[in-house]
This record gives C-alpha cells, sequence and structure tokens, in this order.
C-alpha cells in the first residue's frame, strides 16, 4: 500500500528547458518564406541605416540632368524628372517607410488594443459603446480623414503617423475583443480570480499575454498597410515636404513616366518589396507563434 | 470532533437571461435555489449530480467565483456570500479550488512554479524570498520534481498538471479545497494516482474537501458525506455507507442502478429503472417536486406540494412525500421492520 | 475457439504516422475478429490506439501523415486495405458506421436533423427526396426520439446531448450497417441518459443482428454490453477473451491494474476509506515505443527477463481467453 508520491515520469527522461524565445526563433526558422521576408527586411534597415554614410549624396539635390537613365552619368539608378539621384532618393525614403511605417502601426496597434480589451473583457456597456465608437472610425473613409487632419494640421511625419494610426486601430481592435470574448471564459482566468487576482491584474497580466499571438501577426501586417497608406499621402503630395519618401518619388515623376520609367518604377519596387517582405514576416510569425504547431 | 468549518444556509444562485423582444419578462436560470449544508472540518462532503443539477455552480458560489443572489456561507466569523473587495481577496486564501480541466486550467504563459507561486505573491503570504522554497516543497508534496518549476504546462501530461493545479491549491495553505470533478477528465489509471494524492494531502494538512462529482464510484470512493442535487436543490443527504446501501430518493435509486457496473453481483440483483426523457429545464419550473415528471412512483400530491428537505432519525435528509419517517421508499420492497 | 467465420476481421494491422522528425508506429500488429451480431468491445486508456484501430477500418485514417504499413481488413473476406476509394465510399455509412463520442461536433449544426439522416440515405440507397425523409422519421422513431415528425425539422443544438447521441445512431443505422463502430459513445453523456443508450443499443442489436465494436476505457459499459472484450495497450493487443472470463480472471497485469484502479460502484462500501491501487508511472509517449520488448515493462510488478528483449505473442489461458504476457508462455508457472 503505497502512499509516496509517485514519480511519474520515467527517472530517465530529460528535463528540456527551452527558453521560449529561443523555442519562438527555431520555430520562426522553418518558415522559409518569414526568414526571406526578415532578410529582406533586415537589407532595408541597414540601408536606411548605413545608406547616407556610405553614399553622401542629399536626395534633394540636383546633381545631373534631368531624366537621366539608369548607368548615364555615373547614376546608378538614374536621376529623375528634377535631375534628383534616385539612389539617395531610395535610400534616404527607406527610412521615411520605415519610421512611419512602424510608428504608425505602433499607434494603431496601442489604441486597438485597449479598446478592445476593454469591450472584450468588461462586456455590457461598456461593450457596446467602445464599439460603437470602434463601428464609427470603421465607417469613415480613411484616406480622406487622414487626408483632412493632414490639412488642418500641418504635414510632419508625426501628423502622418498621427493620421494614419487614428484611422487604422478598428482591425486590431475587433480582433482583440474576439480573443478576449474568447479567453476570458477559460478556467485559467477563473483560476486567477480565485487566487485573488484583481480585473486590471488579469486583463494584463493574465489575458492579455495569451491573445497576443494573432495580434502580433496583425500587427506585422499593419505595418505594411501603414507603409502603404504613407506612400499613399505623399503620392498626392500631402506628405512632410522636408523628407524624401518613395511615395513623393513617384508621384513627383508620374507625369514624367514615360520619359522617366525609372523615377516610377524603382521607388514602387522598393514598396512592393517592403510591404512583401512584412508580410512574409507576418507569415512566419504566425506559425512561429501558433501553439498548435509546438512539438511535444 | 466534527467542527464545521462552512455552513451554507438558504443558498441561491439565479442568472437573468436574455429579455425575450423589448417588453417581455427576462427569463431567470435558477442554477440553485435554496441549498444548505455544513462542511465539517478534515471531511470530504461530495455533491453530486447530472448536468443542470446545480452543483457545479454552488461550488463556484462557495468559491464566490459566481454572483451569489441570496443566502448565506459562513466560514468562522466571516459572511463569505457578502464580502467584497480587499476583505474578500484576504479571504480567499482559506478557500481554494481545483479545477476540472487540466488542460485550460493552468496559464499556459507562465512557468509551472510560477503558477504555483502566483497565490502566494498576490495574497501576500510568506516572504517574498521563502515562497520559492515553498513551491519546491508542494512541488514534492503532489509527487513533482523541483527541476520542473521551470517548464511550461505543455510540457506536462494531463495528470502531472492536474498535480500542478492541486499543488497551486495548497499554496496559501487553505482551510477548504473545492474540488470540482477533478479527476473526470483524466485517464482512468491517471485518476487512480490523484484520487490516492488528495486522500493523502488531506490527512496530512487536515483539509476540508468540497468534492463535486458525477461520477458515483469515485464519490463512493473518496467521500464521507453526500448530498444528491437535481434541478438546484438538493434531494437527499447522509453518509456514504448509509446512501448506497439503502438510498432513500427515488432520483438517487434510479441514478444507482443507471451507473454500469462491471460487478456482476450487482447487475442481477439491482433492480432497473429507466427515467425516460430529460430533466426539465431550469427556467421553467414546475409546481411541486420537481421530479415529479419523471418518477415513476408520484403521486398527485408530488406535483402539487414542494416537498420539504426534512431529517430523518439519524440525520439522513430526504426531500420525498412518499418517504416516511422510519425510512421505508416506495422502492423498497420489505416493509419496516 | 469459434468456428464460425468472422463478419470483420483485422488481421496484423500496423499504421505508422510520419511526423516531421520521425516515424512513429501507432497499431503494431493488431488483429481481432468481430462475429456477426455481437459486441466486441476494446477497452484501454487514451492514446492506446483504439480509436485509431477503428479509424483503420473505415479508412478515416488520414493518409498522409498516416500510412498502413501491414495487415489486412477483411469485411466478409473482401480485404479493406486494397478496395477502390469508390468501394470504401460505398461501405462507408452503409455496410459499417460510426458513432463518436461528442454528438454536438459530428452532427453538422447548420442542417436540419432529418436532412443528415437523408442524407445518408440517398447517398446509398439512391431514395428520393420524400422517400428519405419518411425514413428519416422511421429512424428517429427506432431510436426512441418523441415526436419524431416535429423532431425532424430541427437543429442539433435544439435537442439535449441524449438526443443528439439518439441521432447520430440513427444516421448510424439508417442503411441497415452490419457492423456499428461507437466510439466512446457515452463518455459525454449523464449516467442516467448513458443508462438509455445501452438499452438502445442493445435493444438494436437485438432486432437488427448488427454487430457492434463498442470501444471505451469504462470496463463497466463493457461489462453491461460487450460479449467480448480486446484490452489494448501502446498500439497492440494485450488480452482477448469472453467478458465475464476477462473481467473475473484478467491475466495481463495490465488488465489487472486497469480493473483493480477504478473506484468501482459496490453495494456495501467499506467504512474506512481505503487507498486505491494504482498502475505505476504513464503511458510511455508514442515515439519511445518502437524499443524492443514488451511496452508494458517498465510500469510491470511482474516483469521477467524476456519482457524486456522480445514482444510476446498471444498465449491461451482460457476458454477463448489469450493474452500477450510471457508469464503466460509455455512452460511458465
Amino acid at each position: 500500500m503505497s502512499t509516496e508520491a509517485t514519480t511519474e515520469t520515467f527517472d530517465t527522461e530529460p528535463i528540456v528547458v527551452e527558453h521560449p524565445l529561443v523555442e519562438f526563433v527555431r520555430m520562426f526558422l522553418r518558415n522559409k518564406a518569414g526568414v526571406l521576408g526578415f532578410a529582406m527586411l533586415l537589407f532595408i534597415v541597414l540601408t536606411s541605416i548605413f545608406g547616407p554614410l556610405i553614399y553622401p549624396v542629399d536626395p534633394f539635390e540636383i546633381v545631373g540632368v534631368p531624366v537621366s537613365p539608369p548607368g548615364e552619368d555615373g547614376w546608378l539608378l538614374g536621376t529623375d524628372s528634377l535631375g534628383r539621384d534616385l539612389v539617395a532618393g531610395l535610400i534616404h525614403g527607406s527610412r521615411t517607410t520605415l519610421a512611419v511605417g512602424a510608428a504608425a502601426a505602433a499607434c494603431t496597434v496601442i489604441i486597438g488594443l485597449i479598446i478592445g480589451a476593454l469591450a472584450g473583457y468588461y462586456g455590457g456597456w461598456v461593450d457596446n459603446v467602445l464599439m460603437r465608437i470602434t463601428e464609427f472610425f470603421q465607417v469613415l473613409p480613411n484616406l480622406i480623414l487622414a487626408m483632412v487632419l493632414i490639412t488642418l494640421f500641418s504635414p510632419t511625419l508625426i501628423t502622418i503617423v498621427f493620421s494614419i494610426g487614428i484611422v487604422s486601430w478598428t482591425g486590431i481592435a475587433r480582433l482583440t475583443r474576439a480573443e478576449f470574448l474568447s479567453i476570458r471564459e477559460r478556467e485559467y482566468v477563473m483560476a486567477a480570480r480565485s487566487i485573488g487576482a484583481e480585473n486590471q491584474r488579469i486583463i494584463w497580466h493574465v489575458i492579455l499575454p495569451n491573445a497576443l499571438p494573432p495580434l502580433i501577426v496583425t500587427a506585422a501586417l499593419n505595418v505594411g498597410v501603414a507603409i502603404l497608406f504613407e506612400a499613399g499621402l505623399s503620392f498626392l503630395s500631402l506628405g512632410d515636404p522636408n523628407v524624401m519618401s518613395w511615395g513623393a518619388l513617384i508621384g513627383d515623376n508620374r507625369e514624367a513616366f514615360f520619359e522617366a520609367w525609372w523615377a516610377v518604377t524603382f521607388p514602387g519596387l522598393a514598396i512592393f518589396a517592403t510591404v512583401l517582405s512584412v508580410s512574409l514576416i507576418g507569415d512566419g510569425l504566425n506559425d512561429a507563434l501558433n501553439p498548435k504547431l509546438r512539438e511535444r | 470532533m466534527a467542527e464545521t468549518l462552512v455552513s451554507v444556509r438558504d443558498l441561491k444562485v439565479h442568472f437573468p437571461l436574455k429579455r425575450k423582444g423589448m417588453f417581455g419578462e427576462r427569463p431567470i436560470v435558477h442554477a440553485v435555489d435554496g441549498v444548505d449544508f455544513d462542511l465539517e472540518r478534515g471531511r470530504t462532503f461530495g455533491l453530486v449530480g447530472e448536468s443542470g443539477s446545480g452543483k457545479t455552480t454552488t461550488a463556484l458560489a462557495v468559491m464566490r467565483l459566481v454572483k451569489v443572489t441570496a443566502g448565506s456561507i459562513r466560514m468562522g466569523d466571516d459572511e463569505l456570500a457578502t464580502m467584497q473587495g480587499e476583505e474578500l481577496r484576504k479571504a480567499r486564501s482559506r478557500f481554494q479550488m481545483i479545477f476540472q480541466d487540466p488542460y485550460s486550467s493552468l496559464n499556459p504563459r507562465m512557468r509551472a512554479g510560477a503558477i504555483v507561486r502566483e497565490p502566494m505573491d498576490l495574497m501576500g503570504i510568506g516572504e517574498a524570498d521563502t515562497r520559492d522554497r515553498r513551491v519546491e516543497e508542494l512541488f514534492a508534496s503532489v509527487g513533482l520534481r523541483p527541476e520542473q518549476t521551470a517548464l511550461f504546462p505543455h510540457q506536462f501530461s494531463g495528470g502531472q498538471r492536474q498535480r500542478i493545479g492541486v499543488a497551486r491549491a495548497l499554496a496559501s495553505r487553505p482551510d477548504l479545497i473545492v474540488c470540482d470533478e477533478p479527476v473526470s477528465a483524466l485517464d482512468v489509471a491517471i485518476q487512480a494516482q490523484t484520487l490516492n494524492l488528495l486522500q493523502r494531502l488531506q490527512n496530512e494538512f487536515g483539509l476540508t474537501y468540497l468534492f463535486i462529482s458525477h461520477d458515483l464510484g469515485v464519490v463512493q470512493h473518496i467521500c464521507d458525506e453526500i448530498a444528491v442535487m437535481y434541478l438546484g436543490q438538493i434531494v437527499e443527504q447522509t453518509d456514504r455507507v448509509t446512501l448506497f446501501k439503502r438510498p432513500l430518493h427515488p432520483y438517487t435509486w434510479a441514478l444507482l442502478s443507471a451507473v454500469p457496473s462491471a460487478d456482476p453481483a450487482i447487475r442481477e440483483t439491482a433492480q432497473r429503472i429507466r427515467l425516460t426523457g430529460d430533466p426539465p429545464s431550469p427556467i421553467d419550473l414546475p409546481t411541486g417536486c420537481r421530479f415529479a415528471g419523471r418518477c415513476p412512483f408520484a403521486k398527485e400530491i408530488c406535483s402539487d406540494k414542494v416537498p420539504p428537505l426534512r431529517a430523518l432519525a439519524d440525520g439522513h435528509r430526504i426531500s420525498c412525500h412518499l418517504v416516511d419517517d422510519q425510512g421505508n421508499a416506495p422502492h423498497h420492497n420489505q416493509p419496516a421492520a | 475457439m469459434n468456428e464460425k467465420t468472422p463478419l470483420l476481421s483485422i488481421q496484423d494491422l500496423s499504421v505508422e504516422f510520419k511526423t516531421r522528425d520521425s516515424v512513429v508506429q501507432v497499431l503494431h500488429g493488431v488483429s481481432l475478429d468481430v462475429f456477426e451480431g455481437e459486441t466486441l468491445g476494446i477497452v484501454g486508456e487514451s492514446g492506446c490506439g483504439k480509436s485509431m484501430t477503428a479509424l483503420g477500418v473505415m479508412r478515416l485514417i488520414p493518409m498522409p501523415p498516416g500510412r498502413y504499413k501491414d495487415g489486412r481488413i477483411l469485411l466478409r473476406g473482401e480485404d479493406l486495405l486494397q478496395a477502390a476509394d469508390q468501394r470504401i465510399h460505398d461501405i462507408r455509412g452503409n455496410e459499417i458506421s460510426m458513432i463518436f463520442q461528442e454528438p454536438m461536433t459530428s452532427l453538422n449544426p447548420v442542417y436540419t436533423v432529418g436532412n443528415q439522416i437523408a442524407e445518408t440515405v440517398r447517398l446509398h440507397q439512391n431514395l428520393g427526396k420524400r422517400e428519405a425523409h419518411d425514413r428519416a422519421v422511421e429512424m428517429l422513431q427506432a431510436v426512441g426520439i418523441p415526436a419524431p415528425e416535429r423532431r425532424v425539422n430541427e437543429y442539433p443544438h435544439q435537442l439535449s446531448g441524449g438526443m443528439r447521441q439518439r441521432v447520430m445512431i440513427a444516421m448510424a443505422l439508417a442503411c441497415n450497417p452490419s457492423v456499428l463502430i461507437a466510439d466512446e459513445p457515452t463518455t459525454a453523456l449523464d449516467v442516467t441518459v448513458q443508462a438509455q443508450i445501452f438499452d438502445l443499443l442493445g435493444d438494436i442489436q437485438e432486432r437488427f443482428n448488427t454487430a457492434i465494436i463498442l470501444i471505451t476505457h469504462d470496463m463497466g459499459a463493457i461489462a453491461e454490453l460487450a460479449d467480448r472484450v480486446v484490452v489494448m495497450y501502446a498500439g497492440r493487443r494485450v488480452e482477448e477473451g469472453p467478458v465475464d472470463e476477462l473481467l473475473q480472471n484478467p491475466k495481463h497485469p495490465y488488465t489487472k491494474g486497469l480493473i483493480e484502479c477504478v473506484p468501482h460502484l459496490v453495494a456495501e462500501p467499506p467504512e474506512v476509506r481505503a487507498v486505491l491501487p494504482e498502475i505505476r508511472g504513464v503511458v510511455p509517449p508514442l515515439r519511445d515505443l518502437g524499443k524492443p520488448g514488451c511496452p508494458f515493462a517498465p510500469r510491470c510488478d511482474h516483469v521477467v527477463a524476456a519482457c524486456r528483449t522480445e514482444m510476446p505473442g498471444a498465449f491461451p489461458v482460457g476458454p477463448d481467453h489469450q493474452t500477450a504476457c510471457w508469464l503466460y508462455s509455455e512452460g511458465a508457472s
């Protein structure tokens, strides 16, 4: 009659303690698309950081004959319709793109997360009010609202980031709310309450970490959306005129498309590549964070 | 000798549902509808019933994890049913719970050691630097190794996860542990290990268990005193030996005879009755005895008047018009001795 | 030994799954026979392969990553593993049917129950809509659902758990199959409803002479319904015999442990609470099962040298009763 505590595992079974970050990196590396996207984005980031040091040409300076094709006169990608160096334009534009993309996405996620979490957790009238607000913002025409905000306030980068953030949070809000509604009913939330956790702790420490995976993936995709948004605004000449941007390059050169196709195509390709890399990373994140794919 | 740890009186938990239309009445689910019982220190009290009986809701009410509509839950001098805020949080250290599903009752993002430590952190128990040592002690008590504190829940088997849940429940040194179907989700061999563990811990720490289960074999094995619930009320309550040897309420009798038994002696001699249909809805309650609609012995008085839960001479509580004070029930063939 | 030819004969079935890094074998040479009109119980804990065997019979195992490594499944002499896809489609729901544990998730929530029953019938028996509908009502009646003409148009969520399980049974029986596989059919149900379902299954077997394969972990259910029992562990058959014989005289240490460790309902419980006998350790993870020897050896109290090196074959231990354990080989005491 053994009342000894039974050692369940066989004594030879090793205890594998893998840091979750290590596990995450390992899982991420399995997805080839994600790794490719990461490599591309890394290249773009490095360009934006070190580019101006290695290639110190002012993108706004008129350095050559306008509409000079790539390769001629020593300009690798040619000059645009104003005679500005395209390579410099691409390098400096990458900074704007990345900065705005990341900042706007962060804005979006923070607003969306808070609203979604509170709506999903508390339910009742809180949920009702927050969802009506969400719906209101969802039906507003994004681009027009952003344009209005930028026209009202000066078109600096901050305004741009803000105006993108304020119109793009609704998707994340709905997603967060759905996650909270589902996780709220799980037993470990009830368990947390039974050991003395209060609402604030449960929302931010118990539920949120478990709700993050789909949110992280969506946030990555939101970066792509923000980049496109910024490019669109710059294309319409609503961007910050003091800062070089790929969208601005395209916009400034659209009339000269047939004479200087390179001035429009290369910035376009750059936008495409950045957004693609972010999407691929999002795909990789999805696999890496999906608990169902974990090996036991 | 028998000290009452918790005293529940007239406990009611009612859930309002959505109104039908704009002006209709709000239907109410009477999940727990006037339940009283006492929990004696150091003993195991079982609540048995099928789905809809209200046993789980009763357990959650005692744990103050659902809103108590009415009634009293006294633990010593504290009235648990009405406590709020900080007072309630402090009181929680005295009553803890083991949950049914080991796969969803542990936070997947926390390490096992942190899960067991959390109650101590939240309720300010012990000194911060000694808590880790206590976590290791608790792990040892439930048969896990101290190195396993660094692992995440998904790295454990179902039985091991349930042990982590047990360790967590013990962390605050509670007097009462509510066990909500603690072994139902486990394989039979692991069930045996876990039941033995619970029993050992009770002996070692003098714990009081409120044990919820639908599995009569398990209840018979581990409980000292058992109450049978039907549609939110207790219909019969007595000690383990009496309940299984001589059940009085027709529902208890039907429940026992429905359990498939590997014991051929039981199979041959058990008089089988089959309850037809399903239990009525807890929203539209019938007048009179709630079991009357399915009871094979029901008489007119049963649908007219609600039978009171009364105690017979030996303390056996029964709620049935057709059971007399000497303890003869309609399904007993023998006349009174 | 039973001289009749079995209706369904599984011979030496082995199934493996290809995971990312390795190949895991989930069934090792499983052999069992089902005779017409009898109930065969397959009992074991989770991971023992009992559900996998059932899915294997119906060829429902997803083929990547699964693979039939070896063996035959003979239905009236016809090897189902060699049969064409169309033939298997004809057999499923028609000659062999299956009911599952969770009636809520095995019934399609967006179709009425009548529709779902009628679908089976229309697929296999080419009946028209009207006739199929009538048959659906007929089946609901046969499984004991009151007011079947009304219920036939209801959706799964409008029915209770017990009733949904009856609907599943109705669907499974609509084409009068020779074999009904019931995979833990009552685990998710209340005990009184479970009793009703058992009665129904027994009734159906009597009326239609359907063979039933009952897969469960509940020894009591086996005792109630089964004629013969097969005990499985780690993808292998470890013991087989008539139900009363096996429950009274279990031979394999695992079977004994399984029976003893469950708190059975008895008429007179002991005054003092006892400690339950335990089976030491846990079921080993699937990937560790490729090692030589008996898979139960690490947990067994009666281990002998042979147990660690070679997997025992089936040794006879009683009338129609055999077990795969070295303790019972010829010459063993």
